[in-house]
């Protein structure tokens, strides 16, 4: 046997250019995006940040923009965003669990997901006249944080099923396998086994879809959340608003102090959204090292 | 202890002493605890598993092998009715359990596999403790108290011959053992519902040779207490560890012997061409 000659592969050196020069536009891609949210945060930050104090924080709206506050909206929001996670994540989760485990393949089925896949891709207002209609109308809710709540639900409800759904697809066949081996029924096979493994990604998805539902405004807007409150929510049924309607108010107004006053509420609204993202990491983390 | 059941009839000529230790060559076969009555099994419209009629001998090792896609695994599947969850599955015929059709509108497949065990070809503990992977199925089917499941766990993991290993880590996850400790934790899982058979999908054709040699020893020991069928590609294994062994190919079960007559004294021509490496 002699050795072969060393063949040369065809357009190598082509080909590693083009490997290369795509490589740095995807770089430079990702970093555009990047610098355009620094910028964003950056903006806000220098506009908003004289505005950030306690009494800020503690102090209700008011003509005056020096004493002006965001009370009511930061309470409007958690309020909201807390019916919003009571009502949705067990509906979304029982629908997620209801498809993936118990439902048998059929037209039915096909109807129900086409009609979820369909209802994530609806514009938010449209969710918007239909709270309006059913909620705050139809059930007399009124303009009730628990009317806004309802509506919010409905919004990221397909989201939290969809996600919910891929995160429950994602357990093993064989673990449900070896718990029916085992003499369980499908029950105990999901609360034991499949929603323990699931329930990461469903943690996921949920904050994902909170993240959208505190950031929404047009649906608010819709159901009548009002926009000068001067009180705190005590129970669901009262009147709300929420921090996005606070800080579209604020921008609506020509005085540049406002417009500060906006800033420091998007700050605030960006600091709530984080400190549930880092809730939702941590119990993640805790539930995946306790296997 | 004899390892003999009550009832068992045994050749005259051969004394208990004298009869081959492992091998009940020359018995009269035990009366079967499961058996199907032509049973065929269809994934659609395409029969994986053609009228097969097939006893399962009570207290032995029984092994169903041949070629990939014979339907070996579907046929095992069949045992514990653990077919039904794959979509698009119907059968015909029966499969009587002592007598019983397992397949009948008063039998709770629930409760056939929590009578019947099964230990899959990859080993899939749960994401829980060791102690957790055992005690769950008596926990959940109420089969002893709660203070009593310590004791339960025990002697389980003692027949599956891991508590030595682990006895000291029952808290740590399933998970954190190598592979072969890994089946022998699903192995005592299933010993801990107290069943009468085992079904085994392949359970050592994922492990390494010492492991499978582990598994092997364990399935001697095992066969004293429990009815075995198991599932296997791999023929030594077949021959090494089993009493009576089935040959299916094509969805057809071409054989049914004692191990030695099928591997030594094939009655077909297509069981001699695998056994001896032909095909397959």
């Amino acid at each position: 046997m002699t050795a072969g000659e060393w063949r040369g592969v065809p357009n190598l050196a082509r080909r590693h250019w083009q490997s290369l020069w795509l490589r740095r536009l995807f770089q430079a891609l990702t970093w555009l995006g990047v610098m355009l949210l620094a910028i964003l945060l950056f903006r806000i930050a220098r506009q908003g940040a004289v505005w950030l104090d306690w009494d800020f924080l503690t102090s209700f709206p008011s003509r005056f923009p020096a004493r002006a506050g965001i009370k009511s909206a930061l309470a409007g929001t958690l309020w909201l965003i807390g019916l919003t996670a009571l009502i949705s994540v067990p509906v979304g989760v029982a629908a997620a669990v209801y498809l993936e485990e118990f439902s048998r393949a059929g037209r039915l089925k096909t109807f129900i997901e086409v009609n979820i896949a369909n209802l994530a891709g609806v514009p938010s207002i449209v969710y918007g006249i239909l709270g309006l209609a059913i909620f705050v109308r139809g059930i007399g809710l009124g303009r009730s944080v628990l009317a806004g709540a309802l509506t919010m639900s409905l919004l990221i409800l397909p989201v939290i099923i969809i996600a919910a759904r891929e995160a429950i697809k994602a357990v093993p066949q064989s673990l449900r396998q070896g718990a029916m081996a085992l003499g369980a029924t499908r029950w105990l096979t999901v609360r034991h086994h499949v929603l323990p493994g699931a329930l990461p990604g469903i943690m996921t998805g949920v904050i994902l879809a909170l993240s959208r539902a505190i950031g929404e405004t047009a649906p608010l807007i819709m159901i009548g959340a009002l926009s000068y409150v001067a009180f705190v929510p005590e129970g669901p049924m009262d009147g709300f608003t929420a921090l996005p309607i606070q800080i579209f108010n604020w921008t609506a107004r020509p005085q540049q102090e406002f417009h500060g006053l906006a800033a420091g509420g998007i700050i605030v609204l960006l600091a709530v959204l984080l400190l549930m993202n880092a809730a939702a990491v941590a119990v993640r983390h805790r539930f995946q090292r306790r296997r | 202890m004899d390892p003999r059941p009550q009832g068992v009839m045994m050749a005259p000529e051969l004394t208990a002493a004298e009869k081959p230790p492992e091998k009940h060559l020359r018995e009269a076969m035990p009366a079967p605890i499961l058996e199907t009555r032509k049973l065929s099994i269809f994934y659609g419209r395409n029969e994986a598993v053609k009228k097969v009629s097939m006893p399962v001998p009570e207290r032995r090792i029984t092994a169903i092998i041949g070629p990939s896609g014979c339907g070996k695994s579907t046929l095992l599947r069949a045992f514990n009715r653990m077919n039904e969850f794959i979509a698009d599955v119907s059968m015909a015929g029966e499969v009587l359990y002592r007598g019983r059709n397992l397949y009948g509108k008063d039998v709770d497949p629930v409760e056939v596999r929590a009578r019947i065990g099964m230990v899959f070809q990859k080993p899939n503990p749960f994401p829980k403790s060791i102690f957790q992977n055992v005690a769950w199925g008596p926990h959940i089917n109420g089969l002893v108290p709660r203070r009593e499941l310590p004791e339960l766990v025990e002697r389980s993991l003692n027949q599956a011959g891991l508590w030595g290993e682990v006895k000291d880590r029952l808290g740590e996850s399933g998970l954190s053992l190598s592979g072969g400790q890994q089946q022998r934790l699903c192995i005592a899982r299933a010993l801990a519902m107290q069943p009468e058979i085992i079904l085994m999908d392949e359970p050592a054709s994922a492990l390494d040779p010492v492991s499978t040699d582990r598994i092997e020893d364990l399935l001697f020991e095992l066969r004293e207490r429990y009815t075995i069928v198991i599932v296997t590609h791999n023929m030594q294994q077949a021959a090494r560890v089993s009493d009576y062994t089935a040959f299916m190919d094509l969805g057809v079960m071409l054989e049914f012997g004692v191990t030695d007559q099928v591997f030594t004294r094939p009655r077909e021509k297509r069981t001699e061409d695998y056994v001896t490496g032909r095909f397959g």
